[in-house]
């Protein structure tokens, strides 16, 4: 999966400088569509037909006629190479949204191609699900709608046997279920969740992956954790899909992130977690994370960020599932492995990708909020000074790191003895200083923690001018506890 | 950020845990005006919490989806043709032999020849058109009144009758052989009497197409003989489908429907309301209507089974 989709052709003439200035661009799209719940949504899927240029054909417009002839050809010709030239010239045409228009208003058209799909002459058939695919692409509802025919054989090919096909009968079924709830509201009835279900066992990882991004765009539609999830979770889809993510020489990336993110949504849907954590999910994202980890320190991480993150936040959501407590395994007993693992991971998202540190602290909260066992692994493995040096990444990362020590320090006299001596006073004393509001605010929740559990640390406190930077302190929501950490200091 | 030399160390070592240290709180922890409590957080799927990863997540998916409608670069090999007896497709990419044997040979009706995608399609189509025992035992079901709910039934059900599917229809058992048309859409275990019957299932309940490719009902009583295909012209089929001489898929018209003469009234006079309604058919000459109208096996003595 990396070699194929790491080797993408760009558009001719594109110097790295343009690259860049696009992806900022489809990144505050993909943003601000993401703020207005527009996520799932086609004309965020794919650039601009016209503007790549890939396989050498360019997107011409074809008229009424044109189309017309090709589909006669393409049903009637009596030579096969005739007929599959045919079908790739219409293809190319079907790149360019006129030619989009022009075909679904044609009477007649979207049979014929239904029909060819059917064929089996197996090159056409393959041609037709191709054109099929590019009108499945379109932003214009009504071309996409067009394509509904022909659900019910996509369907029924996933049950088939040719990958490449299987393939482009998935993308394109993954391309339709974005469109529309009423698209979709035809799929279910159709059977896509047991198609999807029988189609998971293929030993074909293209097949796979296809088959992951399509279940992981059905599954974070809007109606999804009413109309969907049940239904997902009631198939041997959630064990199929467990079973690809273990990790192990099999493991393949591609589809483990697309499993990984639909494991990812049905959790987070909370319809019915438990579930998953009897099928074992909790044990096979906790492995991940581990083999995860092991991947950053053989710096095999090329695009590792992509499966991190959706297996972080499976991890940290389950953790909050009451029956995580029940189940054994090593989250359960406090694996000191899982604190190593997630310290690599943060190290590497500090380098890679830091808009993933918050979701790593976030699990780092979750496991060491009720655990003694993970606070003392923690300390153990000496772990305060590195997780202080995350604190000027940013505000939210700040006070994360903070409520993480928090949660350390609440343990009591025993783990606050740990916590001081060390350099813990003098990042406090800066971020008294220097920082933000919401960080001066968790810093004042540590400090009473601490003064509390350590009143030496009180005594240090005063003698490096802590009551001064306190007083600095001014902010109308502070002032409360300003005032108090001035009355523990000054009673010690 | 540094972590300590000892960490990597750890994380290949084996499971274990911290013992951890005693845990002795003070009630003075977290009081007014303090308010720290050590918890879990849990975040549901539209947070702003995930925006940052969500975005990574779908810069991916643009790349991916890109890169999906091109064709994929084949390796090409020699030619050859294929190797089934009596098809001389000639190929260059082991791809495109594969995709050919899968389409073609994989899942073909020994009978007919006719093709199909799946085994479970295969199988459904050779039992209920080249089974001897199938097609006279869903002719001979077809004659006695079957009601399909229990517990009232105006005729006393024929002898080695008795109920089926939770008591919902009648059957008459042959060893353990019931004559039952199986729906086709995947995962889905319902079963019925007749094809129009699944055939209306398929169209009202799966939002399947009236004229689904392999759904085609049988053209006429008795077994369906292998011979040559015949080429229809497009207006038959309404424009659609793929026919040419040769060719091993359906061959029959798209909108006919067979009505399985010899059927008692009700049931066909049911049936027929429900094609009329839904789909255009023409009724073989053979077929006729009305009570008593039955020709064949009208004894209700148990058959021979032993044919």
């Amino acid at each position: 999966m990396w070699n194929r989709r790491q080797g993408r052709l760009r558009p001719a003439g594109c110097g790295v400088e343009e690259l860049r200035r696009r992806r900022r661009e489809r990144e505050a799209a993909l943003r601000k569509a993401r703020r207005e719940q527009q996520l799932v949504s086609k004309r965020l899927l794919r650039e601009d037909a016209l503007e790549e240029t890939g396989g050498g054909g360019v997107a011409t417009i074809l008229g009424e006629a044109e189309i017309q002839q090709f589909l006669q050809l393409a049903q009637r010709g009596t030579e096969e190479k005739e007929r599959e030239k045919a079908l790739v010239s219409l293809r190319r045409g079907l790149q360019h949204p006129e030619t989009q228009q022009t075909f679904i208003r044609l009477e007649g058209s979207m049979r014929t191609l239904v029909g060819l799909l059917t064929s089996n002459q197996a090159l056409l058939q393959l041609e037709a699900a191709r054109c099929l695919h590019e009108l499945s692409h379109s932003e214009q509802p009504a071309v996409a709608e067009a394509c509904l025919p022909a659900t019910s054989y996509l369907l029924t090919y996933l049950s088939g046997h040719s990958s490449d096909f299987i393939e482009l009968c998935l993308y394109t079924l993954g391309n339709l279920i974005v469109e529309s709830e009423a698209v979709r509201r035809q799929l279910l009835p159709q059977g896509i969740i047991p198609a999807l279900a029988a189609c998971i066992q293929s030993p074909h990882m293209a097949v796979l992956e296809a088959l992951g991004y399509a279940l992981s765009q059905l599954l974070q539609a809007r109606e999804a954790p009413e109309k969907i999830i049940p239904s997902v979770l009631g198939s041997t889809l959630p064990q199929h899909m467990l079973q690809l993510l273990q990790p192990g020489p099999k493991l393949s990336p591609g589809v483990a992130v697309e499993f990984a993110w639909c494991l990812h949504y049905i959790i987070c849907s909370q319809v019915n977690n438990v579930l998953l954590i009897t099928h074992g999910a909790l044990s096979t994202l906790e492995l991940l994370l581990l083999d995860l980890a092991g991947a950053v320190q053989r710096t095999e991480d090329a695009g590792l960020e992509l499966l991190a993150c959706p297996v972080l936040r499976g991890l940290s959501n389950l953790l909050t599932e009451a029956a995580a407590e029940d189940v054994g395994g090593q989250m359960q007993f406090g694996d000191e492995r899982v604190v190593a693992a997630l310290f690599i991971l943060l190290q590497f998202f500090l380098r890679k990708q830091s808009s993933l540190l918050p979701e790593g602290l976030w699990l780092l909260n979750n496991l060491t909020a009720n655990s003694p066992s993970f606070c003392t692994s923690l300390l153990s493995l000496d772990l305060i000074e590195p997780l202080l040096q995350l604190l000027p990444v940013s505000n939210v990362v700040g006070v994360l790191v903070l409520t993480v020590l928090c949660n350390v320090a609440e343990k009591g006299p025993a783990y606050c003895q740990q916590l001081w001596p060390g350099p813990l006073l003098h990042s406090l004393l800066d971020i008294l200083a220097f920082s933000d509001i919401e960080v001066v605010d968790q810093s004042l929740e540590l400090l009473q923690l601490l003064f509390l559990y350590r009143p030496e640390a009180a005594q240090a406190f005063l003698q490096q001018s802590g009551l001064q930077a306190l007083e600095k302190r001014e902010a109308a929501q502070l002032q409360d506890r300003v005032r108090a950490l001035q009355e523990i200091v000054l009673h010690e | 950020m540094q972590l300590p030399p000892a960490l990597r160390a750890r994380l290949v070592g084996g499971p274990g845990a911290a013992e951890p240290l005693p845990v002795v709180r003070d009630p003075a922890a977290g009081r007014a005006p303090f308010r720290f409590v050590a918890r879990k957080v849990r975040f549901p799927r539209e947070h702003e919490f995930f925006e940052d990863g969500d975005v990574q997540r779908h810069l991916y998916l643009q790349d991916v989806l890109t890169q999906v409608a091109e064709e994929p670069q084949r390796s090409r090999v020699p030619e050859f043709t294929c190797q089934v007896a009596g098809c001389c497709q000639v190929f260059d990419t082991l791809e495109g032999y594969e995709h050919h044997y899968h389409t073609r040979h994989r899942h073909a009706c020994s009978f007919c020849k006719r093709a199909f995608p799946s085994a479970h399609l295969l199988d459904t189509h050779i039992l209920e058109w080249h089974d001897a025992l199938f097609q006279i035992l869903s002719e001979r079901q077809d004659m006695v009144s079957v009601p399909q709910s229990p517990p009232r039934q105006r005729l006393r059900p024929a002898q080695g009758w008795v109920l089926h599917g939770g008591g919902q229809s009648w059957v008459q058992p042959v060893g353990l052989r019931l004559v039952e048309y199986q729906c086709l859409v995947e995962g889905c275990t319902e079963k019925f009497k007749t094809s129009s019957a699944r055939k209306d299932h398929m169209v009202r309940l799966h939002l399947y197409p009236a004229d689904f490719w392999f759904d085609k009902p049988r053209k006429s009583r008795g077994l369906a003989t292998p011979g040559p295909c015949v080429p229809l012209s497009a207006e038959a089929l309404g424009g659609g489908g793929e026919q040419s001489e040769g060719d091993a898929m359906e061959v029959c018209a798209a909108e006919d429907v067979a009505i399985p003469w010899g059927a008692p009234s009700e049931s066909r006079a049911v049936a027929a309301r429900m094609e009329k309604r839904t789909y255009s058919r023409r009724i073989p000459s053979t077929i006729c209507f009305g009570q008593g109208a039955a020709r064949g096996f009208k004894s209700t003595k148990k058959r021979d089974q032993r044919l």
